[in-house]
C-alpha cells in the first residue's frame, strides 16, 4: 500500500483505505478540478490541501485551480460572506459588477481547465459565478458551501441563487444550511487530516518551546480560541467570559490565535477591536500568526486545558474538529457546524452567551478528570466521524452517483461481476 | 454457498423541505418522498452515539426536543417500523398520531420549534469486506468483528432488497437446508429496530452460538 493510504489505513482503519480504493476504481481516467479563492488562510484552503494529495494517491487526476482577485473583489465577496451569515452590509451594484466582471476574468484564465474537466467542485460564493462563463460545460459541476447560509440576507441569496441553480448538485455542511435548489443536496461534513502540521504528533519538547515564546505558563489554566479575527467567531465575547472566569481562576491565561485569510480584508479590523477590549491585560494573549504557522497552532492547541470557538455563525469550524482530535473539551456556540461536533456533556458544552462560556469553563477547571473524559470522547468521536477518509470517500460516492446516475444506491460489489 | 460479507455507510441528502411548527410537519409528512421516512426511522442508527436514546427514530426526537411535547413524543416512539408492511402504511401512522394530538390540543399545531425539522433522505453506498463464509460455523467466527455498517447492510438494508422483509443471514440459511431451520426462526425473531446496531450484532452472535452449542 502506498504511503499515505498506509498511514491512513494506521488511524482510520484499513477497511475505509479499502472502501476509497472501491470507490475510486470507476473513477480512474477522469478529470477533476476544485476551484477556490485563497492557497492560504481559511478552513476551505486547508481542506483542499490534504483532499487532494489523499484522492491523487487513490490515482485520480485531480487538480486544485484558485481564482485571482483584487481587494475591491474580496471586499464584495467578504460582503456576501456576512449577509449569507445573516449579519452585514449588503454589496452595492458596483460592488456586483466588480464581482461578475473578476469571475469572468478568471473564466477565461481557467477556460482549458473548466471546460475539459469531467467533475468540478466550485468552493464558496467567490467563484460561483464562474459557471455562467460555461455554457457549453461538458462536465458535471458542483457547488460546495462551507458557510453557514441558514439565515441568509434574501437579496444576496437571491442574487447568487441565479448562478447556483445552474450546478447539477451542492454540497452542504449540514440540513441547516440547505436551501431550496434545483438539484440534490449533499450534506457532507469537512473532515481533519491527522497528519498535517496543525494535527500531526508533537514532541513535548516542541511543545514547551511554543509556550515559552509566547510567555505562557504550562502550569496556569490555558483557554485557547484559533480563529481568524472575525467578528463571527466573537473574539470580544470570549474575553467576556475569560474576565468572568478570571475572578475564580486568577492565575488563568487567554490565547485568542488567530491568522490571515488573503479573502478576508476585515481581520486587521477586528483584530484592532480585540486588542481595545483585551486591553493590554498580560493574561490576555493575543497572537496573530503567520498563515503557514501550523505546528505552533498545534503546539498551543495542545498545550490548552480548554479549547473555545464561541462562534455566533459557523459553518462548521475546523478548529474544533482539530481540538477535539487532540482530546480537548470544547466549548463552543451553540450554531451551525459547532453542533455536529460538541455533543452536549459528552465531548464539550454548546454555549449561548460569555455568560454560559464562563459557567463551563469554571464547571470543567473544577472537574478535570470530566475534563479529560470529555476529550478522549471527543478524540473517538472525530476518528469515528471527521477525518479525511471520510470526506474522501463522500466525494467520490457523490462523483460516482452523479456520473453513472446511481441515485439511491451506490453498490461497489455489483461493478466486478 | 459463499455468505459475502459487505459494509455500507450512508451520505444524507436533504430534501429542501422543513418544518417548524406541528401544522408544518404534518404538512410535510404528507409530501415527503418515502425514502425520508425510512431514512428518519433507520438512518440513525449508523450515527455515532455516546448514549442509548430514549426516543429512536427522528420524528419522536424531535416532537420531545423542539417541541416539547411528551404525549406525542412517546406515541412516536413505540412505533416499530418492523410492524408495517410498506413505507406509505407507517407514513399514514404517523400522520394519524400527528393528526390525533392536534385535535386534542389544536394550539400544538402552532407551537414554534426550537429548531426545524429537516426532511433528509439518504443515498447507501455498498462495500465489499474482501470477508467470506462457507459454513454457518465460519460465519459465527466472523460475527463478533462484524462493523455497525455491515450489521446495518445484512440486517437492515436487506429487508428492503429481495426477498423483502428478510435479513441476509436468514435468506443465506435457507439455502443450506432444512437442518438450519431453528436457527433461521430465532434470526427472524430479533427486533433490529429497538437497540443499537452493537445490540444487535450481539443478538446474532447470540442466536449463532446457542444453535451451534446445540448441535454439538
Amino acid at each position: 500500500m502506498e504511503g499515505l493510504l498506509q498511514r491512513y489505513a494506521d488511524v482510520a482503519g484499513a477497511d475505509a483505505v479499502t472502501q476509497l480504493r472501491q470507490l475510486a476504481e470507476p473513477l480512474q481516467g477522469i478529470r477533476v478540478i476544485h476551484v477556490n479563492s485563497t492557497r492560504v488562510g481559511g478552513g476551505v484552503a486547508e481542506i483542499l490541501s490534504q483532499l487532494v494529495p489523499l484522492l491523487q494517491e487513490l490515482g485520480l487526476d485531480v487538480e486544485w485551480c484558485t481564482i485571482e482577485g483584487n481587494p475591491d473583489f474580496f471586499a464584495c465577496t467578504k460582503k456576501f460572506h456576512n449577509c449569507l451569515q445573516g449579519a452585514g452590509d449588503r454589496p452595492s451594484e458596483q460592488d456586483l459588477r466588480i464581482y461578475e466582471k473578476i469571475n469572468a476574468e478568471n473564466a477565461e484564465r481557467l477556460k482549458a481547465v473548466l471546460t475539459e474537466a469531467d467533475v468540478v467542485f466550485i468552493h464558496d460564493p467567490q467563484p460561483a459565478a464562474l459557471i455562467r462563463y460555461f455554457p457549453e460545460r461538458h462536465g458535471i459541476w458542483i457547488w460546495r458551501c462551507h458557510i453557514d447560509v441558514s439565515h441568509p440576507d434574501r437579496s444576496v441569496w437571491r442574487y447568487l441563487r441565479q448562478f447556483l441553480k445552474e450546478y447539477d448538485a451542492s454540497i452542504f455542511s449540514l440540513a441547516d444550511f440547505a436551501r431550496a435548489l434545483p438539484h440534490p443536496q449533499y450534506l457532507i461534513a469537512p473532515a481533519i487530516d491527522p497528519f498535517s502540521g496543525k494535527n500531526c504528533e508533537l514532541s513535548q519538547n516542541f511543545i514547551e518551546g511554543v509556550v515559552k515564546d509566547f510567555s505562557l505558563d504550562l502550569n496556569r489554566p490555558l483557554l485557547l480560541q484559533v480563529s481568524r479575527f472575525d467578528r463571527f467567531k466573537d473574539p470580544i465575547g470570549v474575553i467576556k467570559a475569560f474576565r468572568l472566569v478570571r475572578s475564580f481562576f486568577p492565575s488563568a491565561q487567554l490565547v485568542l490565535a488567530g491568522g490571515g485569510a488573503t479573502d478576508d480584508p476585515e481581520g486587521g479590523a477586528v483584530l484592532a477591536e480585540v486588542r481595545a477590549a483585551a486591553a493590554g491585560d498580560p493574561a490576555i494573549h493575543i497572537l496573530e500568526l503567520p498563515s503557514d504557522a501550523h505546528r505552533i497552532i498545534n503546539a498551543l492547541q495542545r498545550a490548552a486545558w480548554i479549547v473555545l470557538q464561541k462562534s455566533t455563525r459557523e459553518g462548521f469550524g475546523l478548529t474544533v474538529t482539530e481540538a477535539l482530535w487532540k482530546a480537548k473539551p470544547v466549548i463552543g456556540g451553540n450554531t451551525g457546524g459547532i453542533r455536529l461536533q460538541v455533543i452536549n456533556h459528552h465531548t464539550g458544552f454548546l454555549v449561548s452567551s460569555p455568560e454560559g462560556a464562563a459557567m463551563r469553563i469554571r464547571y470543567l477547571l473544577e472537574r478535570p478528570e470530566q475534563a479529560r473524559r470529555m476529550g478522549e470522547k471527543g478524540q473517538k468521536y472525530v476518528r469515528e466521524n471527521f477525518l479525511m477518509t471520510r470526506l474522501a470517500r463522500d466525494h467520490l460516492t457523490l462523483m460516482v452517483s452523479l456520473l453513472r446516475q446511481e441515485i439511491e444506491r451506490i453498490d461497489t460489489t455489483q461493478w466486478k461481476s | 454457498m459463499t455468505f459475502v460479507i459487505k459494509d455500507c455507510a450512508l451520505i444524507p441528502i436533504s430534501t429542501g423541505m422543513r418544518a417548524s411548527n406541528l401544522s408544518e410537519f404534518k404538512f410535510a409528512l404528507n409530501a415527503a418522498p418515502p425514502e425520508c421516512i425510512y431514512h428518519h426511522f433507520w438512518g440513525a442508527l449508523l450515527q455515532s452515539r455516546f448514549d442509548d436514546p430514549e426516543y429512536k427514530n427522528d420524528f419522536a426526537v424531535w416532537v420531545y426536543r423542539d417541541l416539547r411535547d411528551e404525549v406525542l413524543a412517546e406515541l412516536l416512539a413505540i412505533i416499530d417500523p418492523v410492524d408495517y408492511s410498506d413505507l406509505e402504511s407507517l407514513r399514514s401512522e404517523i400522520i394519524e398520531l400527528v393528526e390525533q394530538r392536534i385535535e386534542q390540543k389544536e394550539w400544538l399545531a402552532w407551537i414554534p420549534a426550537t429548531r426545524p425539522f429537516f426532511f433528509l433522505r439518504s443515498q447507501i453506498v455498498v462495500f465489499d469486506t474482501g470477508k467470506r463464509a462457507e459454513t454457518v460455523e465460519e460465519l459465527a467466527t466472523l460475527l463478533p468483528e462484524l462493523s455497525p455498517g455491515s450489521v446495518y447492510y445484512h440486517v437492515v438494508d436487506a429487508r428492503r432488497r429481495f426477498p423483502v422483509g428478510l435479513d441476509d443471514f436468514s435468506a443465506w440459511l435457507e439455502g443450506l437446508g432444512p437442518e438450519y431451520e431453528p436457527l433461521r426462526e430465532s434470526l427472524m425473531e430479533i427486533d433490529p429496530y429497538f437497540g443499537s446496531l452493537t445490540d444487535l450484532r450481539s443478538h446474532l452472535c447470540e442466536a449463532f452460538n446457542s444453535f451451534l452449542e446445540g448441535k454439538r
